[in-house]
């Protein structure tokens, strides 16, 4: 690392020369507010104008936004002074936040991002006075009926975050500037509804955006009806939750594996069953590895590509239609879970299934309509799952109920039929965890053996792409793996040539995997400074440690080694892609799908 | 044409273009040439008509073969187009229309005489001026990058061949290096005519620091402040002038393509640009080894769609390459990191115009004009109150006294000079006082205003300058890309602050508000638009306060322009009772009874248009 001296204020500090100045001002103590930037993204609009600083030199200073100022181009050593609390700059910072306050729909008590609001926050560290400037408002743009996201432009500061997310991490670019001037507002082509564009849901967007003017669409009222209503109310939970719910409630990201709490919680919740997708995970797996066995075996179309990822199968039938004889027709787990809930375990249970509400926690958004897809329901059109609730929205129902996380004990997932789970399971919620989990028992399947050391290192890390090379029984197998779909969109490309080298191939529709969904805990640049100046490049590591450290505790670690799959398919499903597995487990997509339904 | 190999060749070709077009002018060979105004406005006012029936009579009366017809480029003169000129007398005919072209032919092509009543009158002298050249206006103009105007025919190459075109080209890739050009511009002084005023050369230099493999040059004819017109004026008059000091640019720094940005706006300069790119590379003055000496060039061109901010080198850039016109934060410089991440330099229309005439009459001979800080001329768009609309090109120094009195013929009407608005949108206004203020770049930023790419506009005393700065911030907040908030937003505010006070709601407070808003938005702003959108409102504080003070404490307009603060008044003892006004009022609000009892208006239906004002024959009507 090629170093630079910098004089902030006076002091003089040797800091990494390919660094901004808010950057580097950050890496050695100071935290400058902001509210475009956002470290390990792509920004580099400079448009909020919060991080200004005053940069002086002999013959005076002037303010340069210090997100985009490369300390390359101020060394101490030529008289370049960063001034961080020159009078100029405190002055500016505060106009500059002044100035949007002006401009905003300041309801922030009744704003969904109440608690997480890093206007609100930013406003108070430059010391905002009130009502500082008056005056008319931009016209108000609202969007409600998108099954995953909602926007309303009245909370938002033109940061641009959201448009650089998608454009740059997703290599999608629904979201734009529209219009000009004291207009300009952000949305899809024209105004439209992300129901009506080919948004893929994922919620990258909302994950960065600092106000509330993107976010889920919340489903906690459809719940609270369900269980008026007498249902018998279960609810299952994603891998990926449990790695990122803990911060909700004041830890540090990666702090805490919140699994024994979140179930604690959830049993307060008052909910009939609370089970774990896990179980379902180990079901996929079976089904999965099973899929891709029979595709080698048989001459079927290869690369098999997993399915997992809601926001990749929006991709998938919107960008690469060409692509779906690749992709698996498994079922996403909470998709599975459900299905085997208002089956299996409803027949044991004596249940109606009409009478069975599933709640799946996510930590996503396009997990919503992939609940509401019509595929995704049994014959009488009964849908496996009913509603879809996000990382945040579960701890919003905690926090309402008046629970208090951090003294919850730690309890267990209700043992009742579909409760064990082996570590192939968790790990799903991180890129690279599915292919990991698939390879273990697709090894076991061909070979009979188990596939050992049990670490597939080569699937671990946030690389855009990875790729790996398994023998199975003489047979070579070429494995890749991406998350983000501008890294998928390589993989993909090659299939549509005809050129991919691959048997098999993870894609997860956000950057790092589930971890990183579009319904997990804001990570705020502003409102967490314990977390430390380097937070945006590690909170997915974090997270992921939690999950591969569940599953290097687990006692079983192949899936097809469950004792309660070993079961389903005893007792129910006979086995992996039996007729029965297919009609309750398995899929089917759509090309050049248009709009997705409208959701009041 | 055919293709120009070598020097040699072009040497020779220009040569023989340079004899045909000099016989053209002096009517060597006994051959007369009619010349007529192609430029916009004179093509709005039937230029194209009097060229067809020029054509058309002259045919009729067989005289085809002694008398040509040419359209050339702008005359410069607007407010008297179009303009019909006849070499080798040199007769300058204005203000001509369709119907007038038969006397011109009748009269002075068939009889030998002059049109009298279609020359210019001299408004001080009231004398008849047949001669361009001795018309006041022209006089004191000094034409370099307006080289060629209403002289060559734009669409013709062999026209700009036989007006000093490509011999700045061919020294520079005959007997120069790169860096040689550089040096040359670097001494030349030349500042960029856009508007910020960085010297040419030094940008140049940065981009020929930088290793690439591929770099750009950029040219800004992206014209966006209000009245100013000299691109679209040298593309349409001179587009080979433009695209030479474009390939002496991409020489001089190692760039070997090139993206002209016009607006969408000025078709005309459109079609004559890629024109002229056409015919150079069928002349093989474009594309591969020109002139056998390894030096490649191409040229393309990238329309804009009219947004202001786009005339912003940055915005610009991310237009051409089809992104959002939104300004990108600098470093990296576009010199550094420019077109598609390249090394590229954006250089003015007039600015590239300049360039060819530096090369060919040397560095030390172009420095001659000019300040100590601004070398050669500078473009001009003459505009509102003024005498002499129109395109003005004078050695930088020039005082402002000269340019609005001298050349500008003074303002109309006799009224009195209240300001001049230089440097468009983002500049200020002068006074009285800086009359005789030296115009160039640095004079007119100590005085509190700027050059911008030379809009000029003219205020006299009708004209409110709280006004004027809420016109200019209205167009701003049209103009501002959205991106930063204190553009956005700030200039918003500014313009409702300013509404305020010209509805007579303004309090002292509104002026400390509205001054730090002004300092908020010079500092906090992104991009150029942004730091210097609070100018208007600044200068003209800075010169007319007492004039705020009066929309605010007495809510009174002095200039009687702000609508809310005026009132009109019928006199009941001027009154003649004739009901003029009333059948006037386009709101019916003057009521009374013909010839018995005088007119009153209605003050609450009352528009304040002035129509009843000027409908009353005896001044009984008045307003405050």
């Amino acid at each position: 690392m090629e170093t630079i001296k910098i004089n902030i204020e006076g002091h003089i500090y040797e800091v990494d020369k390919s660094l901004t100045v808010l950057e580097a001002a950050r890496s050695v103590g100071y935290n400058i507010p902001t509210l475009c930037y956002w470290k390990g993204g792509h920004n580099s609009l400079a448009s909020c104008r919060v991080c200004l600083v005053e940069i002086a030199t002999a013959r005076g200073g002037r303010l340069f936004a210090s997100c985009v100022y490369p300390v390359a181009d101020v060394p101490a050593e030529k008289g370049f002074v960063i001034k961080i609390s020159s009078p100029m700059a405190v002055e500016a910072r505060r106009a500059s936040v002044e100035l949007l306050l002006s401009n905003h729909n300041q309801d922030c008590q009744a704003c969904v991002k109440n608690g997480h609001c890093e206007l609100y926050e930013v406003a108070s560290i430059v010391g905002a006075r009130p009502g500082a400037f008056k005056g008319s408002k931009t016209e108000v743009h609202k969007d409600e009926i998108a099954p995953g996201i909602i926007r309303d432009s009245s909370k938002c500061i033109l940061c641009g975050r959201c448009i650089e997310r998608c454009k740059e991490a997703q290599g999608i670019g629904i979201l734009g500037f529209e219009k000009r001037g004291f207009n300009t507002f952000v949305s899809p082509i024209a105004d439209r509804s992300f129901a009506h564009v080919p948004c893929i849901q994922c919620g990258q967007c909302v994950n960065v955006c600092p106000t509330g003017a993107l976010s889920e669409k919340r489903e906690i009222t459809c719940v609270d009806k369900a269980k008026a209503e007498g249902k018998f109310v279960v609810v299952q939970t994603a891998p990926a939750v449990r790695a990122a719910l803990a911060e909700e409630f004041g830890y540090k990201i990666g702090e805490l594996n919140a699994t024994g709490k979140m179930v604690a919680a959830l049993h307060r919740l008052g909910f009939d069953r609370v089970f774990d997708t896990n179980f379902a995970a180990d079901l996929t797996i079976m089904e999965e590895s099973q899929e891709l066995v029979n595709r080698i075996t048989k001459g079927g179309v290869l690369p098999q590509i997993t399915s997992c990822s809601p926001g990749w199968i929006n991709y998938l039938e919107y960008y690469y239609p060409q692509c779906i004889p690749n992709v698996s027709t498994c079922k996403s787990p909470h998709e599975m879970e459900g299905a085997i809930i208002k089956s299996y375990f409803a027949k044991a249970h004596n249940l109606d299934p009409k009478n069975i509400y599933v709640v799946s926690v996510m930590p996503c958004t396009a997990k919503k309509y992939e609940a509401k897809r019509p595929q995704n329901a049994n014959a009488e059109g009964l849908p496996d799952v009913d509603a879809v609730i996000t990382t945040r929205e579960l701890a919003a129902m905690i926090k309402r109920a008046g629970i208090v996380f951090r003294e919850l004990p730690e309890e267990e997932f209700d043992q009742d039929l579909l409760g064990q789970y082996t570590g192939a399971a968790p790990i799903f919620g991180v890129t690279g965890g599915v292919m990991e989990a698939a390879l273990r028992t697709a090894y076991h399947t061909l070979t009979g053996k188990e596939f050992g050391p049990i670490d597939f290192k080569a699937c671990r890390g946030l690389d855009a792409v990875k790729e790996a090379e398994v023998e199975i029984n003489g047979l070579k197998v070429k494995v890749a793996i991406a998350s983000g779909m501008k890294n998928a969109k390589v993989l993909l490309d090659q299939i549509k040539e005809g050129k991919s080298p691959y048997h098999f191939i993870e894609i997860m529709g956000c950057p790092g995997g589930c971890i990183n969904g579009g319904g997990q805990p804001f990570v705020k640049p502003n409102l967490k400074p314990e977390e430390g100046a380097d937070i945006l490049e590690t909170y997915r590591e974090k997270r992921a440690a939690i999950l591969y450290s569940i599953d290097e505790k687990c006692a079983i670690r192949q899936s097809h080694n469950n004792p309660d799959i070993i079961k389903v398919y005893k007792d129910y499903l006979g086995e992996p892609c039996s007729e029965l597995a297919e009609e309750l487990l398995h899929t089917t997509y759509v090309a050049n799908r248009e709009k997705y339904p409208e959701v009041k | 044409m055919e293709k120009i190999t070598s020097p040699e060749l072009l040497d020779q070709k220009i040569s023989e273009c340079t004899e045909k077009l000099s016989a053209k002018i002096t009517g060597k060979g006994g051959k007369r040439a009619i010349l007529v105004c192609g430029g916009t406005g004179c093509l709005a006012n039937n230029s194209k008509e009097i060229i067809e029936k020029l054509e058309a009579l002259i045919k009729e009366k067989g005289l085809s073969d002694r008398i040509s017809v040419n359209h050339v480029g702008c005359f410069g003169f607007c407010s008297q187009g179009p303009f019909v000129k006849i070499y080798p007398e040199d007769t300058l005919y204005r203000a001509v229309k369709v119907t007038d072209v038969e006397r011109i032919v009748e009269e002075d092509l068939i009889n030998g005489k002059i049109v009298e009543d279609l020359l210019y009158v001299d408004p001080q002298t009231h004398e008849k001026v047949a001669r361009m050249d001795d018309i006041n206006f022209y006089k004191k103009q000094k034409r370099i990058a307006l080289h060629g105007c209403s002289v060559i025919n734009p669409d013709l190459l062999e026209e700009s061949l036989g007006y000093d075109g490509f011999k700045a080209l061919k020294k520079v890739l005959t007997e120069m290096t790169p860096q040689e050009v550089i040096d040359e511009i670097i001494a030349s002084g030349l500042r960029g005519r856009g508007g910020g005023g960085f010297p040419t050369g030094r940008k140049w230099q940065f981009a020929a620091n930088v290793k690439s493999d591929k770099k750009y040059v950029v040219c800004n004819g992206d014209e966006g402040d209000p009245g100013a017109f000299m691109d679209r004026s040298i593309l349409e008059a001179n587009p080979f002038e433009v695209i030479e000091g474009m390939m002496i640019a991409g020489y001089a720094y190692g760039a070997n393509e090139g993206y002209f940005y016009v607006r969408a706006e000025y078709p005309i300069a459109v079609q004559r640009l890629l024109h002229a790119i056409d015919a150079m590379e069928k002349a093989g003055l474009l594309g591969d080894n020109i002139l056998g000496t390894g030096f490649s060039f191409r040229c393309h061109l990238r329309l804009g769609a009219g947004a202001f901010v786009c005339g912003e080198e940055t915005a610009l850039l991310n237009s051409i390459e089809g992104k959002r016109g939104m300004p990108r934060p600098r470093p990296p410089f576009p010199a550094v990191k420019g077109l598609w991440g390249k090394p590229t330099c954006v250089n003015n229309v007039e600015t590239l115009a300049q360039v060819g005439y530096i090369i060919r009459v040397g560095a030390a001979e172009y420095a001659k004009v000019g300040t100590a800080g601004s070398k050669g001329t500078k473009v001009f768009a003459l505009g509102g109150k003024i005498n002499n609309v129109g395109l003005v090109e004078v050695p930088m120094g020039t005082t402002l006294r000269s340019l609005i009195y001298d050349i500008g013929g003074g303002i109309p009407g006799n009224k009195k000079f209240k300001a001049i608005q230089t440097g468009g949108p983002s500049g200020g206004c002068l006074t009285e006082k800086d009359l005789d203020t030296e115009i160039d770049f640095d004079t007119l930023v100590a005085r509190g205003s700027m050059m911008g790419s030379g809009g000029a506009i003219v205020m006299d005393e009708d004209n409110c300058m709280v006004d004027v700065a809420r016109f200019y911030m209205d167009f701003i907040c049209d103009e501002s890309c959205g991106k930063c908030s204190p553009c956005r937003i700030g200039t918003k505010r500014i313009y409702e602050l300013l509404t305020e006070i010209v509805e007579g709601r303004g309090t002292m407070e509104t002026l400390d508000e509205l001054k730090e808003l002004a300092k908020i938005t010079k500092n906090n702003s992104l991009c150029a638009l942004g730091q210097t959108a609070a100018n208007p409102i600044s200068s003209t504080m800075a010169n007319f306060y007492d004039e705020y003070l009066a929309h605010i404490q007495d809510k009174k307009c002095p200039a009687h322009v702000c609508k809310s603060l005026s009132k009109y008044y019928i006199d009941p003892e001027k009154c003649k009772k004739c009901s003029a006004c009333s059948r006037a009022c386009p709101v019916s609000c003057i009521k009374g009874v013909p010839g018995k009892e005088p007119y009153v208006i209605d003050q609450s239906k009352c528009i304040k248009c002035g129509t009843c004002m000027a409908t009353c024959k005896f001044g009984a009507i008045s307003h405050e």
